[in-house]
């Protein structure tokens, strides 16, 4: 997995509340076996104002000039500014899958959909938690300033704006060990194959029926 | 000491071991496999050269891209067919049992899983989907998970998690006739909205849910997760242990009785503490039908479409506006005037064969209307397919010029051929109205399978208590 450590990147807001993973990455690109290249079809349905479908050629459709994602003073953009609940329905990893391969490191939030947010982690994506009354300034600050970028330290837990005011955020101490050095957890998880395996030992004597077959 | 939740048992039961960090090793005993969330996983456990845990843990169907029409021609769409034989050669290669699509027991997972008895009480069970909240309704802790944490179980049997906070929704009272489970979950989401149960695993309680049959438990743990829950769960009763007596999976026998006995004990103690406790009078709900693109958009069938003006809160009222746009319906439009383009009755919401009799009650000797272009009903199993068409079900459908279709995931999420085209409106007995969810441009409204079938045949919604 991608480190996370810091970052100083334009910003791009998305106003709008509940913004769901069938928004983000629509169900046709789901159908890919692959891990990556879902960039083009980020927020598919707003960003282009004809019908997408996997393989076509996505430079060559009509974009939607009036989406954030599409106006030149975005173009780049690493972090993402969203409203509360952001992520929410499904669980699909794509939509994570589709935000890094777009281009973004960070999101910063009021609050997040559990699977998306958890899903984030396991991709190096950082979504950040902080109040809606800073979110709200960021939002503000983020229109009327071409450029805006905002500078984040994950080992400070701190998101700093252009004009050095600090803001520090919460992260689990798990999450954040995982992010900063690249981990795959599943190699943390094999560390412990002995207390595993003891606990099916155990159940297997309490509750043989979990063990049936499948 | 204040007692248990039905969460804490299902949660310290499967703990592996806790870590320094608040995080805790929970143990998977039911991973259910389908074929969107599951291949760059299969690839990863390759790649890594690690092997999975316990194959016997873990089965597979196909759902969400197979074809609802004749299958005798296999999949048109060639993306679609690489990733369903991309799960059936990643099956067999690694031995896990799979339901393929021609199958007589293929169908939804979350169908699929409860009627072979491979989701049992006390389980812990996790799909790469967010619709796995359904099994919760058997005392069961159940979530969805994404793909990375698919592999992550493949080679592990266990996830590493943090605790999520206890919450309770009860609905006390009982149900005015016409009033469904679904109409219960959507009533509920209409009150605690999307994210009202982030962060928290809900457990629903009350008599209104205790008088519910199992199938209408599924359909309430099902949309949790539109109300932000990862998980939903409620208490074991004689209803849940009767369910799975006999089911192929199920134990038998000595085993069997020591089971059942161990399920009785999966319900909250009485002196258990939540952090959220919320109320609902069951009398109070009426068939419910949603007016926007989020679940918590919804009114009861003889109300209005509300007016963004009279909403305080900036953010909200931005979104219903958004909402009335991609709809295209105006403030105070009375629910029961919206006509409809198609009809959707299936999902893993509204599939199994209650619903499907519920829908076959009301379309009884009627037809549908000529305004209507497609009204489809789409069995959530094989089995559940097979059953209805035993009890004549299947006719009644077409006499009344439903389509019936193969099972699967179908216009849920428009995954395979069926969908809408943008501007039509549907009746879907499905869990999302999200924008595009059942094709782009697509709008959809959420009702039970009693108000879709009442809403094909007259054309625009009707309230079912009227019939």
């Amino acid at each position: 997995m991608k480190k996370f450590e810091k970052l100083t990147g334009l910003v791009v807001p998305i106003d709008r509340a509940n913004v769901d993973t069938d928004a983000i990455i629509p169900k046709q690109y789901l159908k890919s076996i692959k891990r990556s290249g879902f960039g083009p079809n980020l927020f598919d349905d707003w960003r282009y104002l004809d019908r997408g479908e996997p393989g076509m050629d996505h430079g060559q459709r009509r974009i939607n000039p009036d989406f954030v994602l599409n106006q030149p003073r975005y173009r780049g953009a690493q972090v993402l500014l969203a409203r509360d609940n952001f992520g929410c329905g499904s669980s699909r990893e794509h939509a994570p899958w589709a935000l890094d391969d777009y281009g973004i490191r960070a999101i910063i939030a009021p609050s997040y959909a559990d699977i998306f947010f958890n899903n984030c982690f396991k991709n190096g994506l950082l979504p950040i938690v902080l109040d809606r009354a800073t979110v709200d300034r960021l939002f503000r600050e983020t229109e009327t300033t071409p450029g805006y970028r905002l500078a984040i330290d994950l080992a400070a837990q701190t998101v700093t704006t252009p004009g050095g005011v600090e803001f520090r955020f919460e992260i689990d101490a798990f999450r954040k060990h995982c992010l900063a050095n690249g981990l795959d957890d599943i190699g943390l998880t094999l560390q412990h194959i002995g207390e595993i395996e003891a606990y099916e030992v155990r159940r297997r004597r309490e509750a043989p029926w979990l063990f049936g077959r499948s | 000491m204040a007692g248990k939740t039905l969460y804490d048992k299902l949660w310290d039961a499967h703990v592996v071991r806790r870590n320094d960090d608040g995080t805790c090793l929970i143990y998977i005993d039911r991973h259910l496999v389908h074929e969107v969330t599951s291949p760059q996983a299969f690839e990863g456990l390759r790649l890594a050269g690690r092997k999975v845990w316990r194959v016997e843990s873990n089965l597979a169907t196909a759902d969400h891209n197979v074809p609802t029409t004749d299958r005798s021609k296999g999949i048109a769409d060639a993306v679609s067919r690489l990733q369903v034989e991309t799960l059936d050669r990643n099956c067999h290669d690694l031995g896990i049992t799979e339901f393929g699509m021609d199958d007589p027991r293929q169908g939804i997972v979350h169908v699929v899983g409860p009627e072979q008895g491979a989701t049992l009480p006390g389980m812990t069970v996790v799909c790469g989907d967010s619709h796995t909240s359904t099994h919760g309704a058997f005392g069961t802790l159940a979530f969805g998970i994404g793909t990375s944490e698919v592999e992550h179980v493949f080679a592990t049997q266990c996830l590493i998690l943090k605790k999520s906070r206890n919450m309770r929704v009860r609905v006390e009272g009982i149900v005015g006739p016409g009033v469904t489970a679904k109409d219960i979950v959507l009533a509920i989401i209409g009150r605690i909205g999307t994210a009202g149960g982030a962060g928290s695993a809900i457990e629903f309680a009350g008599s209104a849910i205790q008088a519910l049959s199992i199938e209408g438990r599924m359909t309430v743990c099902n949309m949790a997760i539109e109300a932000g829950a990862r998980a939903g769960m409620i208490a074991v009763d004689d209803k849940t242990v009767e369910y799975f007596r006999g089911r192929p999976y199920a134990p038998s026998d000595e085993i069997w009785e020591r089971a059942a006995h161990a399920w009785r004990d999966l319900r909250s103690d009485p002196d258990a503490s939540f952090e959220k406790d919320i109320l609902l009078e069951a009398a109070e709900i009426r068939p419910q039908v949603t007016w926007g693109t989020s679940p918590e958009m919804v009114v009861a069938v003889d109300g209005v479409v509300p007016d963004p003006q009279t909403e305080a809160d900036p953010i909200r009222r931005e979104s219903m506006l958004h909402a009335l746009t991609y709809m295209d319906l105006k403030p105070g439009t009375r629910l029961r005037d919206i006509a409809l383009d198609k009809i959707f009755i299936g999902s893993c919401t509204n599939s199994r064969i209650e619903d499907l009799r519920a829908a076959a009650q009301v379309a009884k000797g009627k037809r549908v209307a000529g305004t209507i272009k497609l009204a489809m009903v789409v069995p959530g199993s094989g089995l559940v397919k097979a059953q209805a068409e035993k009890e004549g079900l299947d006719r009644i459908f077409k006499d009344a010029g439903f389509e019936w279709r193969e099972p699967g995931c179908s216009m849920c999420l428009a995954m395979n051929a069926d969908r809408l085209e943008p501007g039509e409106r549907c009746a879907s007995t499905s869990n999302r109205n999200f924008e595009g969810r059942q094709g782009a441009g697509g709008r959809t409204h959420l009702v039970s399978p009693a108000m879709a079938a009442a809403a094909a045949i007259a054309g625009h919604f009707v309230d079912v208590r009227e019939l």
